[in-house]
């Protein structure tokens, strides 16, 4: 007999952002993502949690670590994955998003997860589709799993987030990842500070203090996450030069030592070596940027398990 | 629902988990390579209490593990709710042992199904046993118990409930009549 269901509080049907999304959601959420990660540490690392489910992965924009990590998790509990990029398929002959993923759509697939240089765009995916979508990145707008990954990393050193501050430097102006993290590391009580020049930092972000001042930023801080220069969606102007940023704002050996000692390190990635970051602290005991890559499996499995399971058909 | 009868008394449970530890023993012959596995919820301490029965008899401290088996049920796709997954954590090398699953009450056999499916992805056992309080029938895979609290043919509708003291603050077995 499978005799006992100990039933999860109901999780909002989409990861789009943190919308919807409350405290005891994350919590739960993270405490599958630990049991996910005794599953990848198991001998055989999977598990037959999502078979019979199909999750397609829709990049309309390009990426390595997000789309791996998404397929992976999803294999890792079994569901089959259709994995769709935009530059092989019939956008290119002018078919729209709409009628691309009804395309999609019409082969059975039972969840979503999106990336588009277009903010929005999941959003409308979830009008036009009804199933469960993760935003894996849409346009400056959000990053809800890597958010979500970073603070699960953070969780593991920290043991809590309540009071704690946490640093976010560099390119905030079109940071999915910084914009993401404004919202959900609050919600986990910590004091978030987002720091670089004027021209990178954006208005209208509640619940966060923004500066200028790298050391201000930096100054106590627990943790210190470094951002990606991204001068692909830059107009020419928003900095003088790549140097002068350097100067301002990299992250230092000796810049580290105006945070609290054994501050932790973050970076999202991709990462610019020598430019937002230092190139040796990226291997700094107290750097977690290969454990933030790990920890993303399991937290994807996680956000598959809850968005999938004990939806089929609702 | 409706209490219908109280099938098992603190002792007789005492009793069921001390022949059930003797019977693991002797069949085994003898503690070696033997594990214990606890399904959640009441699996857990069953096992842990089967283990020191065997340690007080023997003078071996037999490993217990804990299975959550919930990754592994075969309606994961299908059920309109959403269950928590729990704790697994196996302190020892399943592979070659005779591992013991052990559990409240078998009844469809799905659960040991999944159990199965679960350790086997832990590593390759000598051989797995199955040790029940009660044993209830309506058995819908071709899967039994080796060791057996008590056989307690039921209707469908009927629930037993076992409970254990460090899940239920006292020991016993409980028939029920769902409404």
């Amino acid at each position: 007999m499978i005799a006992e269901l100990t039933q999860q509080a109901a999780f909002p049907k989409h990861l789009l952002d943190f919308q919807g999304w409350n405290r005891k959601h994350i919590e739960d959420l993270f405490e599958t993502a630990k049991l996910m990660q005794e599953v990848l540490s198991r001998p055989v690392k999977k598990v037959p949690a999502l078979t019979g489910f199909t999750v397609a992965t829709v990049f309309f924009e390009n990426s390595t670590r997000t789309r791996l990590s998404f397929e992976l998790a999803a294999r890792r509990m079994s569901a089959d994955v259709l994995s769709f990029s935009a530059a092989t398929s019939s956008l290119a002959k002018g078919e729209s998003y709409k009628d691309t993923l009804l395309t999609l759509d019409a082969m059975g697939i039972d969840a979503y997860v999106i990336r588009s240089d277009a903010a929005g765009m999941p959003h409308q995916a979830a009008r036009w589709l009804g199933k469960p979508i993760i935003n894996a990145g849409d346009g400056w707008r959000a990053h809800p799993t890597q958010a979500l990954l970073d603070a699960f990393s953070l969780l593991e050193r920290l043991g809590s987030l309540e009071g704690k501050k946490i640093a976010i430097v560099g390119d905030i102006l079109h940071s999915r990842v910084a914009r993401s993290g404004a919202e959900l590391l609050p919600m986990l009580g910590a004091e978030v500070w987002l720091c670089g020049p004027a021209t990178l930092l954006p208005g209208g972000l509640p619940n966060v203090t923004m500066t200028t001042h790298l050391r201000q930023a930096l100054q106590d801080a627990d943790a210190v996450m470094a951002l990606r220069l991204q001068r692909e969606r830059m107009d020419k102007g928003l900095l003088p030069s790549e140097p002068e940023y350097v100067a301002g704002y990299q992250i230092t050996q000796e810049r580290l030592g105006w945070a609290k000692p054994g501050a932790l390190l973050l970076h999202p990635g991709p990462m610019n070596r020598d430019v937002e970051l230092e190139g040796t602290l990226a291997e700094a005991a107290q750097s977690l940027i290969e454990r933030q890559v790990a920890n993303g499996q399991a937290v994807r499995m996680a956000v598959l398990y809850h968005l999938l399971v004990g939806r089929k058909g609702a | 629902m409706t209490l219908k009868a109280q099938i098992m008394t603190p002792d007789d449970v005492r009793r069921a988990l001390t022949r059930i530890a003797h019977e693991i023993v002797e069949k085994n012959k003898g503690t070696e390579g033997l594990a214990l596995v606890g399904i959640h919820t009441r699996g857990i301490p069953m096992a842990q209490r089967i283990a020191e029965i065997i340690e007080t008899f023997e003078g071996v401290e037999i490993p217990v593990g804990v299975l959550d088996i919930t990754l592994y049920r075969d309606d994961l796709s299908e059920i309109g709710i959403q269950p928590k997954v729990r704790e697994t954590r196996i302190p020892f090398d399943v592979a070659g042992r005779s591992v013991v699953l052990v559990d409240d009450v078998i009844y469809t056999g799905r659960t040991v199904r999944a159990a199965l499916d679960a350790l086997v992805d832990l590593g390759r056992p000598q051989r797995i046993y199955l040790a029940v309080m009660v044993d209830r029938g309506h058995r819908e895979l071709p899967i039994r118990a080796d060791f057996v609290g008590k056989n307690l043919p039921t209707s469908k509708s009927e629930l037993v409930k076992v409970k254990i003291s460090e899940t239920d603050g006292e020991d016993g077995v409980e028939l029920w009549e769902r409404p």
